[in-house]
């Protein structure tokens, strides 16, 4: 059996990112969300009969029956998926897989992410506990990461970037270009934080550096939102009418928790996972008309556009100089303006990435519309490049 | 505990890594079994304590608010002379002179309240 037309996304629906969430709950921003998604799919409550929905804060256990009283659904499959950044796009084939099996007939997926102000707080060191005794968080990370201040994505990811500059040829104004052409894509999305700013290879260069080789500007901004989506199966999509994006492929892999015990800082998950998805939906690299990779940082994107072969190992500085990765150019990219520029409402925020392909997919992508677009190309990427998760979708199943 | 016998030998300056009985995988950090065969037959052994830089990244900012005023301080990535990779801080040293491929010795620093004391490194 394979997920090639298995399932159709029918409904999509975001909430505009915010830099705060003040006096709102996770649940009522998922809440929100799945609602608005049921209602663009031209669904009813009750013609939902699954939910995916992830860990959330707040919320210690029993995420999926906390959303499903708090919506009032009825639910035959109900699950959370935990990948981090790739949640959003495992969440999809997950629904086709329980909708292929039988289980279910029309599966609201959806996620959400409060912010809100917090005091740092000042202490010793070895803040989870060093030595395995008296923290909160047992895993191997809280030992033998936090006391050296491996925290965060930004020190992971800078390690990442420097190892591949150590290993191959690229410049800065390469990673650059990433953020730039994001953020001209951004200027098309009245909804990206970053709307109405555009920037220079420059200014990125000229922000600060945070984590070497990393600058301000190639680093995403956190914030608050949500985004969902409703994913049904061939019959009811036939019965819809509205445009569908056909789910072709999916392919996922995750290799570790920590960057420092990946397989390889090179050799990564998104290639196997990015692989099994081209050839489950049949489809070739040069088919792909919108590539929607996870962006927490530059140096992510030019790492997937290798790992998932849209360029050789090590060929991805030059290939960024070669394309034009506008909505408008010869290669879109993150037509949203990608995290970098639309923010990153948590989990939402790797959600973006599969949202705007059903967009521009269904033909709803406004100003930012790329022309003749048959397939698009999702990568999900969770944690330090641990967890991958690649979707092909389509016009037609 | 399985990382127990690690931490206590920190107090005594010595770096313990796992070792398979099975495949002979060295092995870092402590765990219940081989992650490379799945054998549960793992013996301590001390590391030499030598290492090369395989990544790292300076911290021009905090990375957890607890390191406010570290800054600039560089967390890397060291492979052992053993094989496993650990990560770390290299000390003593100018955090622009560190390089990919550098070679690097352990250093621990004073044992904490905890009993513990944290492995560095330092160019060699």
């Amino acid at each position: 059996m394979s997920l090639r037309g298995s399932a159709a996304v029918v409904g999509v629906a975001e909430l505009k990112p915010t830099r705060w969430t003040d006096n709102v709950s996770t649940i009522d921003l998922f809440t929100r969300v799945g609602l608005q998604a049921i209602a663009d799919a031209g669904l009813e409550l009750s013609d939902i009969d699954g939910l995916v929905a992830h860990p959330m804060a707040g919320v210690p256990m029993l995420v999926p029956s906390t959303l499903i009283e708090s919506m009032g659904l009825r639910c035959s499959f109900a699950s959370t998926v935990d990948l981090g950044g790739a949640t959003g796009a495992a969440m999809v084939w997950r629904a086709a897989a329980a909708i292929a099996a039988g289980q279910a007939n029309a599966v609201l997926c959806v996620t959400a992410s409060r912010r809100q102000r917090r005091t740092p707080t000042p202490g010793p060191k070895r803040p989870s506990g060093s030595g395995g005794v008296g923290g909160k968080d047992t895993s191997a990370w809280a030992e033998f990461e936090v006391p050296f201040g491996n925290v965060g994505a930004n020190i992971g990811y800078a390690m990442i970037a420097q190892r591949y500059l150590h290993e191959h040829q690229a410049t800065p104004e390469q990673l650059a270009k990433i953020a730039v052409h994001q953020r001209d894509n951004a200027c098309a999305n009245p909804d990206a934080w970053f709307y109405g700013e555009p920037i220079t290879i420059d200014d990125v260069l000229d922000s600060p550096m945070v984590a070497d080789p990393l600058h301000l500007l190639e680093i995403v901004m956190p914030s608050g939102g949500g985004a969902a989506l409703v994913v049904v199966s061939p019959e009811l999509a036939r019965k819809l009418d509205r445009p569908k994006a056909w789910l072709l492929g999916a392919g996922e892999c995750t290799t570790h928790k920590t960057i420092t015990y990946a397989p390889s800082l090179m050799d990564t998950a998104i290639k196997p996972a990015a692989d099994r998805a081209f050839a489950q939906a049949g489809v070739t690299r040069d088919q792909i008309g919108l590539a929607s990779l996870y962006d927490c940082y530059t140096i992510t994107v030019l790492v997937t556009l290798e790992e998932a072969g849209f360029c050789a190992r090590g060929a991805g500085g030059r290939f960024i100089d070669e394309h034009d990765l506008r909505f408008n150019g010869d290669f879109p990219l993150n037509t949203h303006g990608g995290q970098l520029s639309f923010s990153q409402p948590g989990l939402a925020g790797g959600m973006s990435h599969v949202t705007e392909a059903v967009r521009q997919i269904q033909q709803r992508g406004g100003d930012r519309q790329i022309k003749d677009l048959s397939f698009a190309f999702v990568n999900g990427n969770g944690g330090i490049m641990s967890e991958e998760c690649a979707l092909i979708l389509g016009v037609e199943p | 505990m399985v990382t127990r016998p690690f931490w206590e030998a920190t107090a005594e300056g010595r770096f313990l890594i796992q070792r398979c009985a099975g495949c002979g995988t060295a092995i870092f950090y402590p765990r219940p079994a081989c992650p490379h065969c799945g054998g549960g037959e793992l013996a301590w052994e001390a590391a030499s304590g030598a290492a090369t830089v395989h990544t790292f990244s300076i911290a021009r900012r905090p990375t957890h608010p607890k390191f406010t005023g570290d800054e600039p301080y560089v967390v890397a990535i060291v492979e052992l002379a053993e094989g496993p990779h650990v990560t770390t801080n290299i000390v003593e040293c100018d955090p622009d002179d560190v390089q990919i491929g550098m070679a690097v010795q352990l250093v621990f620093d004073e044992v904490g309240d905890d009993g513990y004391a944290l492995p560095f490194f330092r160019p060699a």
